[in-house]
């Protein structure tokens, strides 16, 4: 069994690689390769980072900007602005069914999103103002981060908040849902209000700059900082996106950062294979695939550094 | 939570979430069959392109001749910008949603949501209003 998810692994990392050497070595003025080539290897790249992303339990758009940046000829501006695309469909989609089935809490979700979505348009704009180098050694370090953040930090299904604080009362922030495992009806509310939303002005910040989703910091904020049962965390996550990454979404496609030729096949394939992801998921063992999502992000995550640093051009 | 206890905002921002999705993903996928096809011709020849995704934004605006904001609209009728019309109408859902929600807010007398959602409305105009422009380093 080890051996086959060894192989998965190999299959997944030997063409990026490839890729990157590919991208490396051709300009594009000299480049042999017809124009239709790279859309083509983004849709099948996007499409396999779909599966990858709903088996590994990540957004698209955290796989999407590393991968496709560090390993595709395209500046990271186009790359950003394309991830932000990727991150925002996948939030739409999933959206209606989490608000409807009330795992995804609006009341939740409007202050929080206020403060990412504003602080997302500075972050859009820094970014798209800074010179590559710096954006790809303030991503490597980002991608690390997110490593790190997915191997250590700790989640609780249903955390307990003994007193719910004086900001989420007099906003009503609170709920019920029904968890089917169980049959049980689960309430919850929430604590440390004005520090989550503190928090969230960095996340609204780096979901910007690096057009990457933020799931992997929304999440831990919702869940182990407010107190929030994980499955309300994880959907209003999600539904959060939609906003924040809409905000920045605007900025990237105001300046230029966005080319139909990257993004329409990005979300096509991002879209589908979340699809086969989805039907992948009742037989694969999550666990597994999870590390090798990790392994890749790490992979990614020192390119880019390396990228930025002039180490691995 | 059973459906009555979902509140009624939240049920009327997802059912405009998912036809705006869906009607969202149909054009883009539409436009670029258009694209792809040459329908309509584009404003920058497809063969080209790899000469313009290397540069950064700014400098792809300046070397194709292209106006940054929604410059874009006047170039509708080209394949190329042609798909620009989905990806702003996705950009616009989440916009859309919050202004189906703002009623609903007020009749209930939820001034602090109504506030919320109003601020979020103006921070995601300002954002595609095209007025917050990033220039050259």
């Amino acid at each position: 069994m080890k051996i086959r998810y060894l192989s998965l692994f190999l299959i997944l990392i030997i063409p990026l690689f490839a890729t990157s050497v590919f991208a490396d070595s051709m300009t594009p003025t000299d480049s042999s390769m017809p124009w239709w080539a790279w859309p083509l290897i983004l849709f099948i790249v996007t499409f396999i980072l779909g599966v990858l992303a709903v088996l590994g339990g990540v957004g698209g758009g955290v796989l999407f900007v590393p991968i496709v940046g560090g390993f595709f000829p395209f500046n990271m501006d186009f790359v950003r602005g394309a991830g932000l695309f990727v991150a925002l469909a996948g939030a739409l989609a999933a959206g209606p069914g989490l608000l409807k089935r009330g795992f995804a809490d609006l009341r939740l979700a409007i202050p929080l999103a206020l403060i990412a979505s504003a602080s997302a348009i500075v972050g859009a704009m820094i970014g798209l103002a800074l010179p590559p180098h710096v954006v790809n050694i303030a991503l490597g370090g980002t991608i690390l981060m997110i490593v790190a953040i997915m191997l250590l930090a700790k989640k609780s299904e249903y955390p307990e908040v003994k007193k719910a604080d004086a900001l989420s009362q007099a906003l009503k922030i609170s709920g019920i849902y029904n968890e089917i495992s169980t049959g049980k009806e689960i309430e919850w509310k929430v604590h440390r209000t004005p520090q989550a939303m503190i928090l969230f002005i960095a996340i609204g910040i780096m979901a910007g700059m690096f057009g990457l989703g933020a799931g992997w910091a929304n999440v831990p904020v919702l869940n182990l900082l407010m107190g929030a049962p994980l499955k309300v965390s994880v959907a209003t996550s999600k539904f959060l996106l939609s906003i924040t990454d809409t905000s920045a979404a605007w900025i990237y496609l105001n300046n230029g950062a966005v080319l139909p030729m990257m993004v329409a096949p990005s979300v096509v394939g991002i879209m589908l294979g979340s699809v086969v992801g989805v039907r992948i998921l009742a037989v694969a063992k999550p666990k597994v695939v999870r590390y090798i999502v990790i392994a890749m992000l790490l992979f990614a995550g020192v390119r880019a550094l390396l990228k930025g640093l002039g180490i691995w051009k | 939570m059973t459906k009555h206890q979902i509140k009624e905002e939240q049920i009327a921002y997802a059912k405009w979430l998912d036809w705006g999705m869906k009607i969202g993903l149909l054009l883009l996928i539409l436009t670029f069959i258009i694209y792809l096809t040459g329908i309509l011709s584009p404003q920058i020849p497809i063969s080209d392109l790899p000469k313009y995704w290397k540069l950064k934004a700014h400098e792809y605006l300046s070397s194709a001749g292209i106006k940054p904001g929604w410059a874009w609209v006047s170039m509708v009728t080209k394949g190329d910008f042609l798909n620009f019309v989905p990806v702003a109408f996705l950009g616009a859902v989440t916009i859309l949603c919050y202004v189906r929600i703002l009623p609903i807010f007020l009749k209930k007398k939820d001034i602090a949501y109504f506030i919320f959602a109003l601020a979020e409305c103006l921070i995601l105009i300002l954002a595609a209003s095209g007025l917050l422009h990033v220039g050259g380093h």
